[in-house]
């Protein structure tokens, strides 16, 4: 039988020219095809000798495994040259922007708020709030501020009539929080932080007619005028998330504590004003039927946007309330 | 409270210097609130006086004057200034000396030498503006320091006093109080009563002895009223922002604020009988010192002569008894008043004296008798005239009760250890009388403290005297325990959250709008009103935020935004109507928000549509959260006065409204110049906070079967009412009926609209057949038949 082993390098022709897999099953037949090349080879098996079978077969089948060998090779070499172009086709630029959707944002002022609620929430004050309309008895009287006290002259308020007022400090929900409390025979510990929104009639660079405080109250058995300090300082350490900063208290003068304080944070080698704080006074226990030999508390107020503009380094109060969406956004 | 550093300091003696003097002063209470130099720095400039003056052979306005500076030789100086002449003396700036922004030098002017300026206290830097050349009194020393001569090297402390401190209103106040401080010692001017020449007084009654426990009065007579008050009290006067008026007035001024006493002087001569110190009579009228004719209530405290009244007592005198340079005889007066009788009673006029503002906070009563003989003492110096008897009626002083301090106390209260003695000591450096006993102080307040009543007053003194910064920052101890944590109520916090997530900005307006806003915007015709808003445009109480958001968003498009979405958390405020409630007025918190432009940003991947009802309806669900959130939110067809008459729902909760959504009306959307749409909406925040707490039901094992049916009604239907009627009649085996398509147009008729709803069933029990389907298909087809006119699309 002749020689087909020269097959072997002519598929692998054939296969190599073949571009397409249409191509590649034409050639393939013409090799193992019904009729191809080595279907006829291993046909003619069967005219030889039975001694001369068995190696003939075998070297056929060689032969035709090499010829397989060839087209599966190509076969594979085609699928991927297919893949690698289908896929260069769905190529896209990874770099453009990406689908851009509407982006919201919080207010600072709310930032702030929720910076410190957080912070005395981690030690158990709760957020009390009240009316911003308010009695003159809630926002002076039950302050110990009475009727014609010079004290009211420090607040400019706003009125509504002869007994409303916009509250001029976040100090009335200390008073409102304490009756409830007692109603609901809730006795002290009481730990609470008031936000809220507050009127002065003051505008100016530095004043708004509307800016917010936060109030805290902590009545206790045991509380002094050293926990005070120690709770604000504690909380600007943790607000500014500086370990190095300290609070000054200087003697001030607030009808609702005694002794009362002004709170000054050191910054920038300076003082900054940061709030008013004092033990609660005894007339504001009498008012709300606490006892004021049993019990003690401190209460403070701060100013929010005074927070605002130090921690983010804003410079003007009024950007605060101008809404200017540059301005706002810068928060997000 | 301004006044001159030096004058303090030559009543108290302390070491500190003025920087030291301010910050002690600040941190035991006393803010200093401005510590100011009266003149700038500068150095050479003594006193000196023209001896010639010839005018400027090339100059006209210029004048080359020999000056005596003091030194042996006078000095040739050109001087530009028109109040140059011979005979002036005013202060001249040597060669050499530095003044505030420049330099003198020997210099030509005009071709002739100069050795020096003469100067002006703007030069000085003593005035802001000046007119010429400062002029010195006659009987300076020429060559003397300016700085020595006028005393320049002072500073003009002022003083913030807090309510409280009405003891700090005088120099001798103040300096007892840094005495108290800084352990320092005081010197006070000896006061003692003058030499009496006059037999004759005048009568005084005072009938209110509560309203006044003690008034001091005396005549002087044939004093000379236009003496000229001397420069030293002029100068302290000046330095306490007090203006000359006249040597008796001046006098009386320079007492008040020496020693804190008000003090008036009337013309004696204008005074008819004897004095009464009485209330006023209902509608009595009197003119004030300041041409301010007041008609008086009957709780004005007057002073009043045989005629009426001739003073508002405490508050100031009154016109027609007013000392003047015609003046022979004065009746001066010294009293005190308690401060609760002339509390608000110049606020009523619209007046604040420093009379009134002494008497309201109090005044020391135990220095009524001193002041008018101190003040006695300064007139017959400056004016001359004899003085007669005092006359004094006291009447019912205020009381000092002891207040007892615990040491014990002061201890726990302040939560720093104290020993007694050093408690003791800091009392007395205040002045203050006290016993001790078994760790009890008993201390007797001084007549100059009116706020010494309670333990916590003296717990303050002692506090601030030790001071606040000894006071350590003690983190407390206390009980741990779990706050409540109420699953049923969300936090406004969360609503706002959602709203970010769904792209809106968050904004605060002022509460207070124009009343345009709530009349015409909101239709609101009784918005809560402030009796003295801060601004024409902000005079009401908002019942809405959507007229701050519309502000805000017109705010922005004039800085250049193309598109906009805002939200604003806050209170709304409404005058009660209702009689049955007891308050006036009732708070909201309203969560609002607007949205404006295209629905996604511009970009390069999506088309630029316009936002509409529907994407804002999305933002509204997810605000008022997930389905489990809430038993049942519904939006119904509505109208609302700021809102597109077809585009409005009314938002309910459980069948009860909380909010709107719409569309801003075209008129308002005309008035705001806004070129898109524009959409709104508020909910009550209160009722989108309470959630109910999921429970669990049970879930089928079994697969749901979903079949889909299309249905015709008539096009003005709203689908909200089909799919509830759907889900209030309860089909049996169905679980969910939902709207997944709708379609007008072709093959369908005019005013009609198909809706394609799918249909999801199942049965806890069993599989579903066919069969069973079928039913189910067509009971709901049978109800919507009934109910809505449906027929089945073909």
């Amino acid at each position: 039988m002749a020689d087909l082993t020269h097959l072997i390098s002519e598929a692998q022709i054939d296969f190599a020219s073949s571009v397409t897999m249409n191509d590649l099953e034409v050639a393939k037949a013409k090799y193992l095809g019904k009729v191809g090349l080595l279907t006829d080879a291993l046909k003619g098996l069967g005219k030889l000798s039975n001694e001369e079978r068995p190696a003939a077969g075998a070297a056929i089948n060689l032969i035709k495994q090499g010829v397989e060998a060839a087209l599966t090779a190509r076969r594979e070499a085609l699928l991927n040259a297919e893949q690698a172009k289908q896929l260069a086709q769905e190529s896209i630029d990874v770099t453009l922007p990406a689908r851009a959707q509407s982006q919201g944002g919080l207010h600072p002022v709310t930032l702030t708020l929720q910076r410190i609620e957080q912070l005395f929430h981690s030690i158990g004050f709760e957020v009390a709030t009240g009316p911003e309309i308010e009695s003159d008895f809630y926002n002076f009287t039950a302050l110990n501020i009475p009727e014609d006290h010079p004290a009211r002259a420090m607040h400019d308020t706003f009125y509504i009539d002869e007994a409303n007022v916009l509250r001029t400090h976040t100090s009335p929900v200390q008073i409102h929080y304490m009756e409830n409390a007692l109603k609901n025979n809730k006795t002290p510990p009481l730990k609470i932080i008031a936000p809220g929104r507050v009127y002065r009639v003051d505008s100016d660079a530095t004043h708004s007619p509307m800016f917010h405080q936060v109030e805290g109250l902590w009545v206790d058995e045991e509380i002094s005028f050293a926990n005070l300090k120690g709770v604000v300082q504690d909380f600007l350490q943790k607000f500014f998330e500086r370990d190095d900063l300290t609070v000054r208290f200087r003697p001030s003068f607030f009808p609702f504590t005694e002794p009362s304080a002004e709170m000054d944070m050191s910054w920038n080698g300076g003082w900054l004003e940061i709030g008013g704080c004092g033990m609660v006074h005894p007339e504001v226990f009498k008012h709300v039927n606490v006892d004021h030999e049993k019990y003690r508390g401190f209460a403070f107020g701060l100013g929010v946007e005074r927070l605002a503009m130090l921690r983010y380094g804003v410079n003007d109060l009024r950007h605060f309330f101008n809404n200017d969406i540059r301005f706002l956004s810068q928060f997000r | 409270m301004q006044f001159s550093e030096n004058w303090l300091r030559s009543l108290v003696n302390t070491d500190l210097d003025s920087q030291a003097l301010s910050h002690a002063l600040t941190m035991t209470g006393l803010e200093v609130e401005e510590m100011q130099a009266v003149a700038a720095p500068f150095s050479k400039v003594v006193v000196a006086k023209i001896l010639t003056a010839v005018k400027h052979p090339d100059a006209d306005r210029l004048q080359v004057c020999t000056v005596d500076v003091g030194l042996a030789e006078p000095v040739q100086i050109v001087c530009g200034a028109a109040n140059a002449r011979v005979g002036l003396i005013a202060p001249c700036a040597l060669v050499g000396a530095e003044l505030p922004g420049f330099s003198i030098k020997q210099a030509k002017v005009r071709g002739i030498e100069s050795f020096g300026m003469l100067c002006s206290s703007k030069e000085l830097g003593i005035t802001e503006e000046a007119t010429g050349l400062l002029e010195l009194e006659r009987d300076a020393v020429m060559g003397q320091s300016i700085r020595e001569h006028l005393d320049l090297d002072d500073h003009l402390f002022t003083l913030k006093l807090t309510p409280n401190r009405s003891d700090c209103l005088s120099l001798k106040g103040i300096a007892r109080d840094v005495a108290a401080i800084t352990g320092a010692s005081t010197s006070f001017d000896a006061i003692s009563a003058v030499a009496t020449e006059l037999s004759d007084v005048k009568n005084i009654v005072v009938t209110e002895q509560t309203a006044c426990p003690r008034y001091c009065g005396r005549l002087i007579r044939s004093i000379n009223a236009k003496a000229a008050t001397p420069s030293w009290m002029l100068k302290r006067l000046e330095r306490s922002g007090l203006r000359s008026i006249s040597a008796v007035v001046d006098v009386t001024n320079y007492v008040l604020l020496a020693l804190g006493q008000p003090m008036h002087a009337f013309d004696a001569d204008k005074l008819n009988g004897d004095l009464a110190v009485r209330f006023a009579k209902e509608g009595e009228s009197l003119t004030l010192l300041n041409d301010l004719a007041i008609t008086l209530k009957a709780d004005d405290l007057v002073i009043a002569d045989a005629r009426g009244a001739v003073a508002l007592a405490g508050v100031m005198g009154g016109k027609d008894s007013s000392v003047g340079d015609d003046t022979v005889d004065i009746f001066l007066e010294s009293a005190f008043f308690t401060p609760a009788v002339i509390t608000g009673k110049a606020r009523r006029l619209g007046l604040s004296t420093d009379s009134s503002y002494r008497f309201e906070r109090g005044v020391d009563f135990g220095n009524t008798g001193n002041a008018i003989e101190y003040a006695t003492m300064l007139i017959q110096q400056i004016c001359g005239g004899a003085a007669g008897e005092v006359t004094e009626v006291i009447g019912v002083l205020p009381a000092r009760n002891p207040v007892n301090l615990r040491l014990a106390r002061l201890i726990s209260v302040l939560g720093i250890p104290f020993a007694q003695d050093k408690v003791g000591q800091l009392l007395t450096q205040l002045g203050f009388a006290f016993t001790t006993a078994s760790g009890v102080f008993t201390v007797t307040p001084p007549s100059y403290r009116f706020d010494i009543t309670i333990e916590e007053d003296l717990i303050e003194e002692i506090a601030r005297l030790h001071g606040y910064d000894y006071i350590p920052a003690t983190p407390p101890v206390a009980a741990l325990t779990m706050l409540d944590a109420p699953e049923a109520k969300s936090h406004l916090n969360k609503l706002r959250d959602s709203l970010v997530a769904s792209g809106y900005q968050e904004v605060v307006n002022y509460s207070f709008v124009d009343e345009s806003w709530e009349r015409d915007l909101l239709g609101n015709a009784n918005p809560i009103k402030l009796k003295n808003p801060i601004a024409s445009n902000l005079s009401v109480m908002r019942t809405s935020l959507w007229g701050g958001l519309l502000d805000t968003l017109v705010y922005n498009l004039n800085r250049k935004q193309d598109r906009a979405m805002l939200f604003e958390v806050g209170a709304t405020y409404f005058n009660q109507t209702s009689q049955d409630s007891s308050a006036a007025f009732v708070e909201s918190t309203a969560i609002s928000g607007l949205a404006y432009g295209s629905a996604k940003p511009e970009q390069w991947s999506a088309d630029a549509s316009e936002l509409d009802f529907f994407e804002v309806k999305t933002h509204v669900n997810a605000l008022l959260g997930g389905a489990s959130a809430h038993k049942q939110v519904t939006y119904e067809k509505a109208e609302h006065v700021t809102l597109h008459p077809g585009q409005t729902a009314r938002i309910l909760l459980d069948g009860v409204p909380i909010g709107w959504l719409g569309k801003l009306h075209p008129k308002w959307q005309q008035h705001y110049s806004l070129s898109k749409s524009t959409f709104l909406f508020e909910l009550q925040a209160e009722a989108v906070l309470n959630r109910t707490i999921p429970s669990y039901q049970e879930v089928s094992k079994l697969l749901p079967v979903r079949r889909d049916l299309a249905v015709v009604v008539d096009a003005d239907l709203a689908v909200n009412s089909l799919l509830n009627t759907v889900k209030k009649a309860n089909i049996p085996l169905v679980l969910e009926v939902a709207l997944f398509d709708l379609y007008q147009g072709q093959g369908i008729p005019e005013n009609k609209k198909s809706l394609a709803l799918s249909v999801l069933m199942h049965d806890t029990e069993k599989t579903l057949t066919d069969a069973d389907a079928d039913m189910v298909i067509a009971n709901l087809l049978q109800l919507l038949q009934n109910n809505f006119g449906a027929t089945l699309r073909n």
